[in-house]
C-alpha cells in the first residue's frame, strides 16, 4: 500500500516520469533519455535529501495538477521559470513544500524555461525498463508519460519540514552563448556554415520535444554529399539536414543518423539549452577539445558545490528561529 | 587495414572512422576495435557504439581526456585481427502471409519477380547485424540480395506495427516498435528483438548472423500469442 496518492487533474503532453537515465544502450539503439534538464532535476532531488538519479515528474509547457491523498508528503519543484500553486498560494520554481491530505498543486509555466521537476520525499512508483524508470517518450518505454486521470503512488512517503522554503537554483546565466567543439563532419559543410553558425544568432523554433530542436537561421550549406553513412549521435549532436537546417539531438535522440553533424554541445550546456523556448535567440561558441574538458570537469565541481548546497537541511522553523537568535543574540529583555 | 581517423567529439567522446563507404571489411575492423575494448575498456570509457563505418567511443570527461584515450584505443588497434571477427547465428521466423506483408506485391512487380521467387529471395540472403539505430531495438541487416533490392518509399507510411520485416535497399529490419516507416514490408515476425529477457534483452548483438525461418500463419498466430504471456 502506498502511503500516499497523487491524483493528476491535468498533465500537458509530455509530462514524464525519469530518473537519471540509462546509459550503456546506446549499442542496442537506447538514448539514455532521463531528464532534460539534469542539473535542474538533481537540485530538486537534492532539497530534498533525495538520491539525485531518484525518479522525478518532468513537467513540460503543458503544466501539471493534482491532488495528495492518503496523508502527507514534502515535495520539491525546481527548473524552468515556471509557477506553482499551492492551496492558492504562489511560489516561483525553487520551492520546497509539504503537501496535506487533499491539497492541490499546480505546475505551470512562467516567462522563461521549458522543464520544471516535481520530486517527493518518498519513491514515485512506476514501471522501469532496462532497470530505470526514465521514460523514452516516443515509444513510451520506461516510467511512462503521466496522463490526465493517472493515480501515482508515493511510497515511503516522508515529512521533511527541515526542508521547507526556498531554494536557489544552480544555473549558470541563460544568455552565456552555448558552447560547443566543431565535428565531427564540419568538413562537409562550406566555409561560410561554420562562421554562420558560430557568427549568427539562430532562433529556437516550436519543434522543440523530448528528441530534438529545431533551430532556424542561416542555411547551414553543405558541400557536396548530402548523406554519410548512418553514424552514431550524442546528446547535444547538431545534424544539419539536406535543407541547411540544424537540429540539435537531446535526451531521447535517436542513436544514429546519416545526417551530417557541424558541431556538438558540451554536455554542461545541455541543461542550458532545453530550457530555452520557441523564438528564443540562440548563440553558439566554439571551444577546443582541451578546452571542452577543463570547461566540464570546472562546471562538474561547480554543480558538486550547489548540490551539497541545496542538500543540507536547513533546519525547521523553530530551529533556524533559535539559530539565528544564538547568533544575534537575545532580542528581548 | 588503413590507419582510422579520430575525431573529437564535443567534451565527452571520440569517433574512430575506418572508411568512407559502406565495406564488408571496413565494419569487421569496427567490430574488431568494439570487442578490443569492451573486453579491455580503456580507464574512464562508458560505452561504445558501433555503426557502419565508425565506432564512437563515449568517456567520463572527469576521469580522462580525448589525447588520453585515443592513445588507449591506439594500443589496442595495434595487432588488431580483423579477419577473426564473427558473430552467432540467429534465427528469426517470419510469416509472408499477404495480410502481414502488404508491400510484397509491389515488391514482385517492382523487381519482376513473382511472390514467391521474393520470398525465396529473401529467405536466401546471408545477413549481419550491422548496427543498432533510429529507436530501441532497430537492428540493421546488411545482406538482402541484389534482385530484391528496392528503394525506399517516397514518403513515410505511419502506424507499421511492431514486429514488422523491412527491406530498402541491402538492409533489412525487424522492428521492435510501432513507428512510421518509408520501407517496403515483406512479412511479420513473432521473434522479438526487445526480448523481456533481463539476461538478454535485446536479440542481436552487432556482427551476429542472422537466418530467416519461413512460417505459416497458424504458427505465426500460435507463436505471437504465446510470446505476448511469456
Amino acid at each position: 500500500m502506498a502511503d500516499v496518492t497523487l491524483r493528476v487533474g491535468f498533465a500537458g503532453p509530455l509530462v514524464t516520469f525519469q530518473d537519471g537515465g540509462r546509459r550503456r544502450q546506446l549499442r542496442y539503439g537506447v538514448s539514455a533519455s532521463g531528464p532534460m534538464d539534469r542539473l535542474a532535476c538533481q537540485a530538486a532531488n537534492a532539497a530534498l535529501g533525495n538520491a539525485c538519479d531518484a525518479t522525478a515528474i518532468e513537467v513540460s509547457l503543458g503544466g501539471l495538477g493534482l491532488t495528495c491523498h492518503g496523508g502527507a508528503v514534502t515535495c520539491a519543484v525546481a527548473g524552468g521559470a515556471f509557477f506553482l500553486d499551492h492551496n492558492g498560494q504562489r511560489y516561483a520554481s525553487g520551492q520546497v513544500l509539504t503537501l496535506h491530505e487533499g491539497d492541490r498543486l499546480t505546475i505551470r509555466p512562467g516567462r522563461t524555461g521549458s522543464w520544471a521537476y516535481l520530486t517527493l520525499a518518498g519513491s514515485l512508483r512506476c514501471p522501469t525498463w532496462l532497470g530505470h524508470s526514465a521514460t523514452h517518450a516516443i515509444s513510451g518505454l520506461g516510467g511512462g508519460v503521466i496522463a490526465t486521470g493517472q493515480t501515482i503512488p508515493v511510497d515511503d512517503a516522508a515529512l521533511r519540514r527541515d526542508r521547507e522554503g526556498a531554494i536557489a537554483g544552480c544555473a549558470v546565466p541563460a544568455d552565456a552563448p552555448i558552447r560547443v567543439v566543431t565535428g565531427p563532419q564540419e568538413d562537409r559543410f562550406s566555409g561560410s556554415a561554420l562562421r554562420h553558425l558560430l557568427s549568427s544568432p539562430f532562433t529556437v523554433t516550436d519543434a522543440h520535444d523530448r528528441m530534438g530542436m529545431r533551430l532556424e537561421g542561416p542555411v547551414l550549406a553543405l558541400d557536396g554529399a548530402l548523406s554519410i553513412p548512418s553514424e552514431p549521435i550524442l546528446r547535444g549532436s547538431i545534424q544539419v539536414s539536406g535543407d541547411g537546417v540544424p537540429t540539435v539531438l537531446l535526451a531521447d535522440h535517436q542513436t544514429t543518423g546519416g545526417y551530417p553533424k557541424i558541431a556538438t554541445v558540451l554536455s554542461c550546456d545541455v541543461d542550458r539549452l532545453v530550457q530555452y523556448r520557441a523564438g528564443q535567440p540562440v548563440r553558439f561558441a566554439a571551444v577546443t577539445p582541451d578546452e571542452a574538458i577543463a570547461i566540464v570537469r570546472h562546471d562538474a565541481q561547480a554543480r558538486a558545490a550547489c548540490l551539497a548546497r541545496l542538500g543540507t537541511a536547513r533546519g525547521t522553523l523553530e530551529q533556524r528561529l533559535m539559530r539565528e537568535n544564538l547568533v544575534q543574540g537575545p532580542t528581548w529583555e | 587495414m588503413t590507419p582510422p581517423v579520430f575525431k573529437p567529439v564535443a567534451d565527452h567522446a571520440v569517433l574512430v572512422t575506418f572508411g568512407t563507404e559502406i565495406a564488408e571489411d571496413t565494419h569487421r575492423a569496427v567490430l574488431a576495435l568494439d570487442r578490443a575494448l569492451m573486453a579491455d575498456p580503456p580507464q574512464g570509457m562508458i560505452e561504445t557504439v558501433p555503426a557502419l563505418v565508425n565506432l564512437l567511443v563515449d568517456f567520463d570527461p572527469l576521469v580522462t581526456d580525448h589525447a588520453a584515450i585515443t592513445s588507449d584505443i591506439s594500443e589496442r588497434l595495434t595487432g588488431l585481427r580483423i579477419e577473426t571477427v564473427t558473430g552467432r547465428e540467429r534465427v528469426v521466423q517470419v510469416c509472408y502471409d499477404a495480410a502481414l506483408a502488404p508491400d510484397l506485391a509491389a515488391v514482385a512487380k517492382a523487381t519482376g519477380l513473382s511472390r514467391e521467387a521474393v520470398i525465396a529471395a529473401h529467405l536466401s540472403g546471408n545477413y549481419r547485424v550491422l548496427m543498432y539505430g533510429f529507436v530501441p531495438g532497430y537492428a540493421y541487416l546488411g545482406g538482402v540480395p541484389a534482385p530484391i533490392r528496392v528503394p525506399r518509399k517516397p514518403s513515410p507510411v505511419r502506424d507499421i506495427p511492431a514486429g514488422s520485416l523491412l527491406i530498402a535497399g541491402p538492409q533489412c529490419l525487424v522492428t521492435s516498435l510501432t513507428m512510421p516507416t518509408g520501407w517496403s514490408v515483406i512479412g511479420r515476425s513473432p521473434t522479438r528483438i526487445m526480448t523481456r529477457d533481463q539476461a538478454r534483452p535485446f536479440f542481436f548483438d552487432v556482427g551476429d548472423t542472422v537466418r530467416f525461418e519461413r512460417i505459416d500463419r497458424a504458427d505465426f498466430d500460435r507463436l505471437t500469442r504465446e510470446s505476448a504471456h511469456g
